[in-house]
């Protein structure tokens, strides 16, 4: 239910994590890359919870439920498409990608 | 009599997780964008890269503003609850002016960016960018004409059971767009200067 208190602490840690971020990269820390994608998962999991009272309705947690079924699809199409097109750019250089495409629209010398 | 309040408030609960729903779909959409964005990032054609064209400090203001924005429109829900209609009008209005800035700020960069020859046509990266980016973008132009004629409708009817009801689902989809902000500005702005 909201309450001034929630959207008061959501707000300032939100404000926290992301000048965190902000500062990680800024003085190029050892292992930004891994800060920061952690300080947005943090970041969405507080705006979640205080700004959008995930979990918190009355009787069963619908909200919760749908929530975790999209976040699972939506790493498959994620995890999944940057795994396919890397094996793909590994697997398939330039004269490949000829050779595949002459021999896929019939093209002969 | 009991039983038309527990109607009522059930079909209130169902409306809510309807929209909630409809936002999931929306995350599925963004989420697609994202690993558009994230495979093609690099593909510069040879022409400059993120890292050359974004910048921080700007980025920094616009994800605050935001950010701020949320938490302004929170407070107007509580205010809503508690039936305090220049409450209400203020806050979505503040909200309003918030959110108009962040987006006069991202059509600065897309302007200077297409200006100098840097559009959606230039590269597979610039692309996925002015796509994921520009999607964002508009989904709060649209934000920020569904606030306006929220406050209109406020104004006009006063905060019924029923408005507060449009007005909970509007601040769950602005909610929604600074959460999807939270990871354009992570995984675009900050991994380019990473």
């Amino acid at each position: 239910m909201p309450t001034y208190k929630s959207y008061i602490i959501g707000f300032l840690l939100s404000l926290v994590l992301t000048l965190t971020a902000y500062f990680a990269v800024v003085i190029s820390a050892p292992n930004s890359l891994l800060i920061i994608l952690m300080l947005a998962v943090i970041q969405l999991v507080v705006q979640l919870v205080f700004f959008l009272h995930v979990g918190q309705e009355k009787g069963p947690a619908w909200n919760l439920a749908v929530l975790i079924s999209t976040f699972s699809i939506v790493l498959i199409v994620i995890v999944g498409s940057l795994w396919i097109m890397a094996n793909l750019n590994y697997n398939m250089s330039p004269q490949q990608m000829d050779d595949y495409i002459m021999k896929s629209e019939n093209m002969f010398k | 009599m009991e039983n038309s309040l527990k109607h009522h408030q059930q079909t209130t609960d169902k409306h809510i997780l309807g929209f909630w729903v409809y936002l999931m779909t929306d995350l599925l959409m963004f989420a697609v964008l994202f690993a558009t964005y994230a495979v093609l990032r690099n593909n510069t054609f040879g022409g400059p890269s993120a890292r050359d064209l974004l910048s921080l400090p700007f980025v920094l203001a616009e994800t605050l503003i935001l950010l701020t924005s949320s938490f302004t429109c929170g407070l107007a829900i509580i205010a809503a609850h508690s039936k305090n209609k220049i409450q209400v009008m203020g806050w979505f209005s503040i909200t309003f002016l918030l959110g108009a800035s962040f987006l006069t700020m991202e059509l600065t960069e897309f302007h200077r960016l297409i200006a100098e020859g840097h559009g959606p046509q230039a590269s597979a990266f610039l692309s996925s960018f002015f796509t994921l980016v520009g999607t964002h973008g508009l989904h709060i132009a649209i934000g920020l004409l569904w606030i306006l004629v929220s406050l209109i409708m406020v104004w006009k009817r006063g905060l019924t059971e029923n408005l507060i009801n449009k007005l909970t689902r509007l601040a769950y989809f602005w909610h929604f767009l600074d959460l999807v902000w939270i990871f354009i500005f992570t995984i675009v702005y900050l991994n380019a200067h990473v």
